[in-house]
C-alpha cells in the first residue's frame, strides 16, 4: 500500500552522519573570524561614535568662528584663507581641550603640565561613582533616572555626618562616606519600593524624587542645623572627615579616585561573580524565566535600587568630601544626569564605565580651558556628549558612515536557513 | 477564475548559507488539485524552499516551473501575481483592522481618486468565503477572531488574490485539534475546487489525514516520497533518518502515596471570572495525569497555582501533606517540586544566559553552585558539561547563549534543570509544542523514567497524541472545572468529547453511536460528532 521511494532501512548507511538534528544546532552557532568579531564590538562602536562626534564638533566650532564667518565671506576670492581660518580655529579649539585635559605642554612647571589630567580625573570621580550605579539598574532592567537626587542625599548625609560629629580622622572619614551610601540607598530604595509593592514606574518616581531632592537641600540651608553664615551655603565639613588629597597642595586629586576604581572592581564582582548579581542580571535580562525560577523580582528591584542609590550617593559624599566641602543647592551639578550618559557610553559594564567617566571628566575640565584660551564656547563640550550618545543609540548610523558589519548578520542568515 | 488549475514543478533547487546548505538539489511536484505535504523536522530546510519558492531567496541552483514554464520570481509580489499564495505560521494581520481591511491590504480596490473602496473588499471577502464554504465576517475586527478564524482570514487573503497554488507554513502549530480539524475540512474543499495545496508540517497524524502525496526532506534533501496510507513509524523514520517509536514505553503505573492534592481549588482572573473553578486532583507518586483540554480552559492557570506565579482565591494544595498557601515559587521549588513552564522561551530560559547559566537559574544560591554569595564557577561549568551530555543537548560549548539553541535544546535545557533537583512532583505544561519528533521521543522518555523514579507527575498537555501517549491518567478540563477523570486507555474520541465540555457518561454513550463513523479515524473531530451535520467524514483507506 504504501512505497517509499526510500526506505528506511537503506537509509543509515547512505548517510554517515546519524545525528540529524545535530544540523540546526551546529549552524546556529556563530562562525568563527576574529576580524568580524572585533568588528561586530560594541567596543569599536563606542569609539567610532566618539570620533564621529568630534568631526561634527569640528564642524561646529568651525562654523561658530567669527575668523571663519568673515573668511567665509570672500571663499571664491581667496579660498586660502578660509581653509587656512577652518583649520586655525579646530586645531587651536581642540589642542586647549587636550591641553586643558591631560597634559599642557605650554605649563610653566613640570607640575602644572600635569595638572589637567589630575583635574580631569578628579572630576571624574563622581561621575564614575554614579555611573556604576545607573549602569547596575540598566543591567537590571531598570531605568533609574534618579542619581542626582540619590546623590544629593548623599551629599546631605556626608555634610551632616562631616560637621556634627567629632571623630578621630578616617573613622570620621569612613562613617561620612557610610553615611552618603545610606543617604542614597534610602532615597533610591522609595522607588524600588513603590516599584516592587505597587508598580509605579521607576522612571517617573526617581525624576520627581530629584525635584523634591533639590527642595529639601534649599530647605535644610535655612535650619539652623545646615546654616551657615554665608547664605545659601551649608557649614564646613570638619578636617577629619575630608577625602585625603593624594598628591600634595596645588592638586585637587583625592582619595576619591582610588575608591571610585575599587568600587568599580567591586561592582564587576558583584555582577559577575555573586549569586545576587546573578539574579540581578536574570531579572533584567528575562522576569518571567526569572520568576519561574524561583527568584523574586520585588526583592531584585529594591536590591537593585538600593545599590544604585548607594553608589550614586557614594558620589555625592565624594563630590562634597573630595572637593566642595560645603553643602550647596547645586552640589549635585549635572552629574546625575551625565551619570546616565556615562554608563551608557560604558556599555553598563564597570570597565567601560570607568573609561567614559574620564572622558566626561576630561570634557569638562578641558572644556574650561578651551572656552578661556580660544572663546571657543564651554557649550560645545556639551553638544559633543550630546552626540556621542546619538550616535550610541543610533548604531546603525555609526556602521553606515564607517561601513561596518552588523554584529550577527550573518549569524542570522544561517539561523533563518536552518529554521 | 481563482480556481485555474496550475502544475508547480521543482526542479534541483540548491540554496547555500555560506557553507552551509539549505536545500540541496530538490525536486518536488505539485499536481493540479492536489495536497501535497512537505515533512520533515524542524530545520530540516522546508522554510527555506517555501521562502524560494515565494520570491524571498533566490535559488544558487535550480528552476521553478509553472505549468512546465521555467519562472522566476524576485520577490512575494512577483510570485503573488503567477498565483502562488503563502499562509505563514505567524499571520501577517493588522489586528484592528477588519477582515475585509485585512484582505484588501496590499492591493487595495479604489473608487477613482484614490478612494478607498471597502464595499469592494467587503464583497471579495463574501465571495471567497461562499465560493469555498467559509464562514467569516468581513466586519469583525481581527484581533477578536479565535486564532483559527485568523488563519482562515490569510487564506481568503491569498485567495482573493487568485491564488492557484496555496503554501500553508506549518499551519496547524498555533491551532487547537478543533481548529486543525476545521482546517483540514477547509483544505480538502479548497482541493476539490481545484487549488493545489502545499502543506509544510511535521505533524504526522495531519499528513496523513489530508495529503494525497508526501515528500519527506532531512537536512535539506529529498529522502523519500510516500502515500498518505504509510504507516506513521514509516514516515517518522523517514524524517528522522532512524527507527523511532512513536509510543513511549513503560510499564503500567504502580502508583504510591498522594503527593499533590489539589482541593476545590478557584483561581480568578484580574476580572473576576472563575479561570479554574473549584478542581479537586489528586496526584500519587509514581503516576502520570495528564491535564488534557482545549487551550485556555484553566489548564495554565491551574499549573501555575501549583508552582505558586498565580493566587488562589479558594481551595487548597497540599505537596505531601503540606499546605503550600504561603510558601514562595523558590520554598516550592525546595521543597521538591519541578516544573516545566508552557512557553520555554518566556519562562523557561532566558535566551542572553549561557546554557551553564540556565541550568542551574534555581539552585545558584545555595550550595554547592555558591558560597557565601560567590559563584562556584568552576561548579557551574562542570555540571553543565555533565547535564548537557546526560540531556543530550546539542551545542557547541556550554558558553554558548540559549538563545542561540533550538526550541528542542532550549526544552533539554529547561528538563535538565529541574531533573538536577529531588523531585516529588513534576509539573510539566506542553513539554513538547514546536518540537521534532526526536526530541519529542526524549523528552516523554525523560518524563516516564522520573515516574519510574517515583515522582508524581502532571502532563498539561493540549495534544491529544502526547496525552494518550503518556498519560496513566486523564483529567480532562472544560472552563475551568475537571469534567472527568479516566483511565489512560480511554478512546480518543471519548477524550475529545469531554474536552467539548460533555460529560464521561454521555460521551462514551456518544462515541458508541457514532462508533463506525469515528473509528476508522485517527484524527476524527470529536464535535462533529455531536453536530453530523458537517458530513464531510473522510473515507479512509483504512489502516
Amino acid at each position: 500500500m504504501s512505497q517509499p521511494a526510500a526506505p528506511p532501512p537503506a537509509q543509515p548507511p547512505s548517510e554517515p552522519q546519524d545525528a540529524p538534528v545535530a544540523a540546526p544546532a551546529a549552524t546556529e552557532e556563530r562562525p568563527p573570524g576574529l576580524l568580524q568579531d572585533v568588528l561586530a564590538s560594541s567596543w569599536l562602536m563606542t569609539v567610532c561614535a566618539i570620533v564621529l562626534a568630534l568631526v561634527i564638533g569640528a564642524v561646529l566650532i568651525a562654523a561658530a568662528d567669527p575668523d571663519v564667518q568673515s573668511s567665509a565671506g570672500y571663499l571664491f576670492a581667496r579660498p586660502s584663507d578660509f581653509f587656512t581660518a577652518v583649520w586655525q580655529t579646530i586645531s587651536s579649539a581642540y589642542a586647549a581641550l587636550f591641553q586643558g585635559a591631560v597634559f599642557d605642554w605650554a605649563a610653566a612647571s613640570p607640575q602644572r603640565a600635569i595638572r589637567p589630567l589630575t583635574e580631569t580625573l578628579t572630576i571624574s570621580v563622581p561621575l564614575i561613582l554614579a555611573g556604576l550605579g545607573v549602569g547596575i539598574g540598566f543591567r537590571a532592567g531598570l531605568f533609574n533616572i534618579g542619581a542626582q537626587g540619590q546623590i544629593t542625599l548623599g551629599a546631605i548625609l556626608a555634610s551632616w555626618v562631616g560637621f556634627t560629629w567629632h571623630l578621630p580622622a578616617g573613622l570620621h572619614l569612613a562613617v561620612a562616606m557610610v553615611g552618603a551610601a545610606i543617604g542614597g540607598a534610602v532615597w533610591a530604595s522609595i522607588a524600588g519600593v513603590l516599584k516592587a509593592r505597587t508598580g509605579a514606574h521607576e522612571v517617573i518616581v526617581t525624576i520627581m524624587l530629584n525635584n523634591i531632592a533639590v527642595f529639601l537641600v534649599l530647605y535644610l540651608l535655612t535650619t539652623s542645623v545646615f546654616r551657615s553664615p554665608t547664605p545659601q551655603v551649608g557649614r564646613t565639613v570638619a578636617e577629619t572627615a575630608m577625602l585625603p588629597g593624594l598628591l600634595g597642595d596645588g592638586f585637587r586629586l583625592h582619595l576619591g579616585f582610588p575608591l571610585a576604581l575599587l568600587a568599580a572592581l567591586g561592582v564587576w564582582w558583584l555582577m559577575e561573580r555573586s549569586t545576587v548579581g546573578f539574579r540581578f542580571r536574570a531579572v533584567g535580562s528575562n522576569p518571567h524565566a526569572a520568576r519561574t525560577a524561583g527568584m523574586s523580582v520585588p526583592w531584585v528591584t529594591i536590591t537593585v535600587m538600593a545599590v544604585a542609590g548607594a553608589l550614586a550617593g557614594l558620589a555625592g559624599g565624594a563630590q562634597l568630601l573630595g572637593t566642595e566641602r560645603n553643602l550647596t543647592g547645586a552640589i549635585a551639578g549635572s552629574i546625575g544626569f551625565d551619570a546616565l550618559t556615562v554608563a551608557l557610553l560604558g556599555r553598563s559594564k564597570p570597565l567601560g564605565t570607568v573609561l567614559a567617566g574620564i572622558l566626561f571628566g576630561a570634557f569638562a575640565a578641558g572644556g574650561r580651558l578651551m572656552q578661556t584660551r580660544t572663546g571657543t564656547p564651554i557649550d560645545i563640550v556639551l553638544v559633543l556628549q550630546s552626540l556621542i550618545v546619538l550616535f550610541i543609540a543610533a548604531p546603525p548610523l555609526v556602521r553606515a558612515v564607517f561601513r561596518l558589519r552588523a554584529p550577527g548578520e550573518r549569524r542570522r542568515s544561517t539561523a533563518e536557513a536552518a529554521a | 477564475m481563482g480556481s485555474g488549475h496550475m502544475r508547480l514543478e521543482l526542479r534541483g533547487i540548491t540554496k547555500r548559507f555560506g557553507s552551509f546548505t539549505a536545500n540541496d538539489a530538490i525536486d518536488l511536484v505539485v499536481e493540479p488539485g492536489q495536497i501535497h505535504a512537505l515533512l520533515g523536522e524542524n530545520g530540516a530546510g522546508k522554510s527555506t524552499l517555501m521562502n524560494v519558492l515565494y520570491g524571498l531567496y533566490q535559488p544558487d541552483a535550480g528552476e521553478v516551473l509553472l505549468d512546465g514554464e521555467p519562472v522566476t520570481f524576485d520577490g512575494p509580489g512577483a510570485a503573488m501575481a503567477a498565483g502562488i499564495g503563502m499562509v505563514h505560521q505567524h499571520f501577517m494581520l493588522v489586528p484592528v483592522f477588519t477582515v475585509a481591511e485585512n484582505v484588501a491590504l496590499g492591493h487595495e480596490p479604489t473608487a477613482g481618486a484614490g478612494l478607498l473602496s471597502l464595499g469592494e473588499a467587503r464583497r471579495q471577502v463574501a465571495d471567497v468565503a461562499a465560493r469555498f464554504g467559509f464562514h467569516v465576517d468581513p466586519d469583525a475586527m481581527v484581533e477578536d477572531l479565535p486564532v483559527g478564524v485568523q488563519q482562515r482570514v490569510e487564506i481568503i487573503k491569498a485567495l482573493s488574490r487568485d491564488a492557484k497554488i496555496l503554501i500553508l507554513d506549518e499551519p496547524t502549530a498555533v491551532l487547537t485539534p478543533q481548529e486543525t480539524d476545521e482546517l483540514i475540512e477547509i483544505m480538502r474543499q479548497l482541493r476539490d475546487a481545484g487549488t493545489s495545496i502545499l502543506f509544510i508540517t511535521h505533524k504526522l497524524r495531519e499528513v496523513r489525514a489530508v495529503a494525497d502525496r508526501i515528500t519527506v526532506i532531512r537536512r535539506g534533501k529529498v529522502v523519500g516520497t510516500a502515500e498518505p496510507t504509510a504507516p506513521e513509524t514509516e514516515l517518522a523514520s523517514l524524517m528522522v533518518g532512524r527507527a523511532v517509536s512513536l509510543g513511549v514505553e513503560r510499564t503500567p503505573a504502580e502508583p504510591g502515596d498522594v503527593v499533590l492534592r489539589v482541593e476545590s481549588l478557584t483561581v480568578r482572573d484580574a476580572v473576576g471570572t472563575a479561570v479554574v473553578d473549584g478542581v479537586d486532583l489528586d496526584v500519587r507518586a509514581g503516576e502520570i495525569v495528564a491535564v488534557a483540554g482545549v487551550q485556555g480552559n484553566g489548564q495554565t492557570e491551574l499549573a501555575q497555582a501549583v508552582l505558586g506565579l498565580v493566587h488562589p482565591t479558594a481551595g487548597s494544595l497540599h505537596l505531601d501533606g503540606t499546605d503550600l498557601t504561603g510558601l514562595s515559587v523558590r520554598d516550592r521549588l525546595r521543597a521538591g517540586l519541578g516544573f516545566v513552564p508552557e512557553d520555554r522561551s518566556t519562562d523557561g530560559v532566558i535566551a542572553d544566559f549561557s546554557i551553564q547559566e540556565n541550568l542551574v537559574l534555581d539552585l545558584v544560591d545555595a550550595p554547592p553552585y555558591s558560597r557565601r554569595g560567590a559563584i562556584d564557577r568552576g561548579r557551574l561549568r562542570r555540571n553543565a558539561e555533565q547535564r548537557v551530555v546526560e540531556f543530550d543537548v546539542r551545542t557547541s560549548s556550554v558558553d554558548a547563549h540559549a538563545g542561540t539553541l533550538s526550541g528542542g535544546n532550549q526544552q533539554k535545557v529547561v528538563l535538565a534543570r529541574e531533573m538536577s533537583r529531588p523531585l516529588r512532583l513534576l509539573v510539566a505544561s506542553q513539554p513538547t509544542r514546536g518540537l521534532d519528533v526526536g526530541s519529542i521521543e526524549f523528552v516523554h522518555q525523560r518524563i516516564v523514567r522520573e515516574r519510574d523514579n517515583g515522582t508524581a507527575v502532571v502532563i498539561v498537555s493540549t495534544e491529544l497524541d502526547e496525552v494518550v501517549a503518556l498519560a496513566d491518567r486523564i483529567a480532562v478540563m472544560y472552563r475551568g472545572r475537571v469534567v472527568g477523570v479516566v483511565p489512560g486507555g480511554t478512546d480518543r474520541d471519548v477524550l475529545g468529547l469531554m474536552m467539548a465540555g460533555v460529560p464521561l457518561d454521555e460521551a462514551v454513550a456518544q462515541t458508541a453511536a457514532h462508533h463506525t463513523t469515528l473509528g476508522a479515524l485517527d484524527t476524527a473531530p470529536p464535535t462533529q460528532a455531536a453536530q453530523p451535520t458537517q458530513a464531510a467524514q473522510p473515507e479512509e483507506e483504512g489502516r
